[in-house]
């Protein structure tokens, strides 16, 4: 190993800063999953029927599946028993009318996550749902989002203020059938969040979620649907961090977005869970399945993600372009460093006519850590002139990671163009002399390669996020290069 | 300024300096000439502390101090600098972007307060002019693209930006046009000062008609063998430099 890798290797040993357990108390179910605790998940939020319905139709479906494995991440079995399905904040019955009412000392936990709620509130003009374990504590900005008819609030919220919404669109793009971990989700959610653009409105600010884990051992099975009417538009950011853990931690996440005619959905996430220690030892799970519809013709529907934490990732946000001259794009930075695994790309479905897809996906792989780009562009017979551009880089760090590309292509459609391009470089000796000669320490010269390095996706999120991408890049790089 | 004693340097196991003693003095201009693979770029990279090559005896004085031991960037920010053979590409960085952070490094280390916007950008657009080199080259990615000319003349402004004490040039007037040379010259000339100290790698005399050195060295085979005034640089680019080392060997 080159003097330089060792450098490399010394920067990436550095502790996940945003370890700490904050004390709130939980309301916790015990352990274990049955018909029994789903019906009690139902009535502890007080859902209707329609809805209790759906968690159990998915519940027995579940039982039929068992866990995918084809992905190329490797963790010992989950035990589904040893999961406790519900927990919320103690101080939850009262709910918390602002932000003054909010247990001070989950404030604190957010203010040493960098999540200043109330600089956010006055600042940034973001609307923030911080969902606190699984019920939301507090939300901002509902009143002025309300003027323009914008619904953003809890999902919990949602299911009883507008509960018609709800049974129409939810499992409309994700049935419970899709996958096991999808089936798992709609069984047991917890909370998350609802957004609907009304007609030809343009939301007027980011609406933005954070979301943590906190209860030991307890599965986080987050909800998100976002509705877009015609011609509206939303910018929606999502991002989380959570608390040193010891244990694996399962987060199955669904996420739901529905573009209708010419609606337009920007989804960011910047996801910074809990990775692990440098020996792999504890770390989040992180099985997500996000997908958008583009249901109208001229829709579009674009995910950007900056994802550096987790132990393990699986995770593809994908597009359907069912209306034509549809667009779909999907901007991905992966990071994994010590012993991550992260198997994350995307899946484009080519229907409508004249549909178009980008994908940009740039791996980062350091330490001991596997890294797998794994996309599929589809195109259904019906999608004339259908074109799809991706391009794939991998950045190895050292020489103990892997970086892999699985791109699968079906195209039906003669008249379709596909295009893909993929290169894997190492990070240059010679680029971090150069840097380092300039006088820039090692570590900035690290994030400032990597930076540059997935530059055009991170010229894709909203200002202030990609600020905080950058420097999450470079915090978690940090301690590992030289 | 620079006091080199008995350096040898290795690199993958290979010995590559073997032995080099070279004094600087502020205000002087050297040049050091020798033949392909003779180790002068090694020499420039041992002295800006690259750390792929291993220092094995010998020292490195800088203003009095021994640095052989210092990182780079501590090097690069106490005032020594190094214009790179081969410019490398950092595709994604703004070349205007690493030029501020640079300075900044360096200002931070003097206990000045980061540069004003402003004045950065009256600062570095005087000195594209005296480069004449086109704006656009700030917004684009560092060297990506550039061409080698362009390259070179890149890190001429790097240096006229952060005015070290020590500059090295290793064969920055390679690839560049007739033009150009004299431009890049005058940007050396124009770091000229008492309180400064050149070393320029180079293998042509043209340049050296331009900015006239003190001294010339000659390595060959990682050592300084001869040593002269600027007449000798004149001398080996009439007779190569087989005549010096035959007479060593
Ligand atoms: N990383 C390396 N690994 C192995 N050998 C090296 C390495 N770097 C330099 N060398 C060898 O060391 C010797 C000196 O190289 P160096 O680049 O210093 O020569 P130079 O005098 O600058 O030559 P030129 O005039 O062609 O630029 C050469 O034989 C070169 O192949
Ligand atoms: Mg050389």
């Amino acid at each position: 190993m080159s003097n330089s890798d060792q450098q490399l290797e010394d920067i990436l040993q550095q502790d996940y800063q945003h370890g700490f357990v904050s004390d709130v108390e939980s309301e916790t179910i015990p352990k274990g999953l049955n018909e029994d605790v789903v019906r009690l998940i139902s009535a502890k939020k007080n859902e209707p029927e329609f809805l209790l319905e759906w968690r159990l139709k998915a519940f027995r479906h579940w039982l039929t599946m068992t866990e995918p494995n084809w992905a190329n991440v490797y963790h010992p079995p989950i035990d589904y028993q040893d999961i406790s399905y519900y927990s919320a904040p103690k101080d939850k019955k009262d709910g918390p009318k602002s932000l003054d009412e909010v247990d001070p000392e989950l404030l604190a936990t957010y203010e040493k996550l960098g999540i200043p709620l109330k600089e956010q509130e006055m600042l940034a003009g973001v609307a923030v749902d911080a969902v606190f374990d699984s019920v939301s504590v507090a939300t901002t900005f509902k009143d002025k989002l309300a003027e323009q008819g914008i619904i953003f609030c809890s999902f919990s919220e949602a299911v009883q203020e507008h509960p018609e919404l709800i049974e129409q669109y939810l499992g409309s793009v994700v049935p419970y059938t899709d996958n096991f971990f999808a089936a798992l989700n709609s069984a047991v959610f917890s909370d998350g969040s609802f957004c609907y653009i009304p007609k030809g409105v343009r939301c007027p600010m980011e609406l933005s979620t954070y979301f943590r884990i906190n209860a030991a051992s307890t599965g986080q099975f987050e909800r998100t649907l976002v509705v877009a009417e015609p011609g509206s538009y939303v910018s929606y950011l999502e991002g989380c961090t959570a608390p040193m853990r010891d244990e694996n931690q399962l987060h199955a996440a669904v996420v739901e977005l529905i573009a209708l005619e010419d609606a337009h959905i920007k989804y960011s996430t910047v996801q910074n869970w809990y990775p692990g220690d440098k020996d792999g030892k504890g770390g989040i799970y992180n099985f997500v399945t996000k997908r958008g519809d583009c249901r109208g013709n001229n829709s579009k529907i674009s995910w950007t993600q900056v994802e550096t934490g987790s132990a393990i990732t699986w995770k593809y946000p994908s597009v359907i372009l069912r209306g034509d001259n549809s667009v779909g794009e999907f901007y991905s930075v992966a990071l994994t460093n010590n012993r991550q695994q992260a198997d994350t790309g995307t899946k484009m479905y080519h229907i409508g006519k004249n549909t178009r897809s980008t994908i940009i996906a740039k791996g980062i792989s350091a330490g001991y850590s596997q890294n797998s780009y794994r996309g599929l562009v589809k195109v259904a017979k019906s999608a004339e002139h259908a074109r799809n551009f991706t391009q794939c880089d991998s950045l190895l760090m050292g020489d103990k990671c892997g970086a892999h590309t699985f791109p699968y292509i079906e195209n039906k459609n003669a008249s379709a163009q596909v295009e893909h391009e993929a290169t894997t470089s190492k990070i240059s000796d010679d680029q971090l002399f150069y840097l380092q000669q300039r006088g820039i320490a090692t570590e900035d010269a690290v994030s400032m390669i990597v930076n540059g390095f997935c530059k055009q996706v991170l010229k894709e999120l909203p200002m202030e996020f990609a600020v905080e991408a950058q420097k999450l890049l470079g915090i978690s790089l940090e301690g590992s290069v030289g | 300024m620079l006091n080199v004693k008995n350096l040898h340097a290795k690199v993958e196991d290979k010995h590559i300096l073997k032995g080099i003693e070279l004094n600087v003095k502020p205000g002087e201009v050297h040049a050091i000439m020798g033949p392909n693979g003779s180790g002068k770029s090694t020499f420039a990279n041992v002295l800006a502390g690259r750390d792929s090559y291993t220092v094995t005896e010998g020292l490195i004085e800088f203003e009095g101090q021994d640095m052989t031991e210092r990182a780079p960037e501590e090097r690069a920010r106490d005032g020594v600098f190094l214009a790179f053979q081969y410019p490398v590409e950092i595709p994604g960085v703004n070349n205007i972007y690493l030029l501020k952070a640079a300075l900044n490094a360096k200002r931070k280390q003097q206990g000045l307060p980061e540069v004003d916007a402003f004045d950065f950008l009256q600062l570095v657009k005087g000195k594209m002019q005296e480069l004449k080199m086109d704006e656009t080259m700030l917004y684009r990615d560092v060297n990506t693209g550039f061409s080698g000319g362009e390259k070179k003349r890149n890190e001429m402004l790097q240096m006229a930006i952060l005015e070290p004490k020590l500059a090295i040039l290793d064969e920055t007037d390679s690839g560049l046009d007739i033009d150009a040379l004299k431009i890049v010259s005058e940007g050396i000339n124009a770091l000229r000062s008492s309180e400064r100290a050149i070393v320029l790698v180079t293998h042509y005399q043209r340049l050296l008609d331009y900015v006239k050195p003190d001294v010339v060295h000659v390595l060959s085979n990682g050592k300084i063998i001869k040593s002269g005034g600027s007449e000798l640089a004149q001398q080996l680019e009439q007779s190569g430099y087989s005549w010096i080392t035959d007479e060593v060997a």
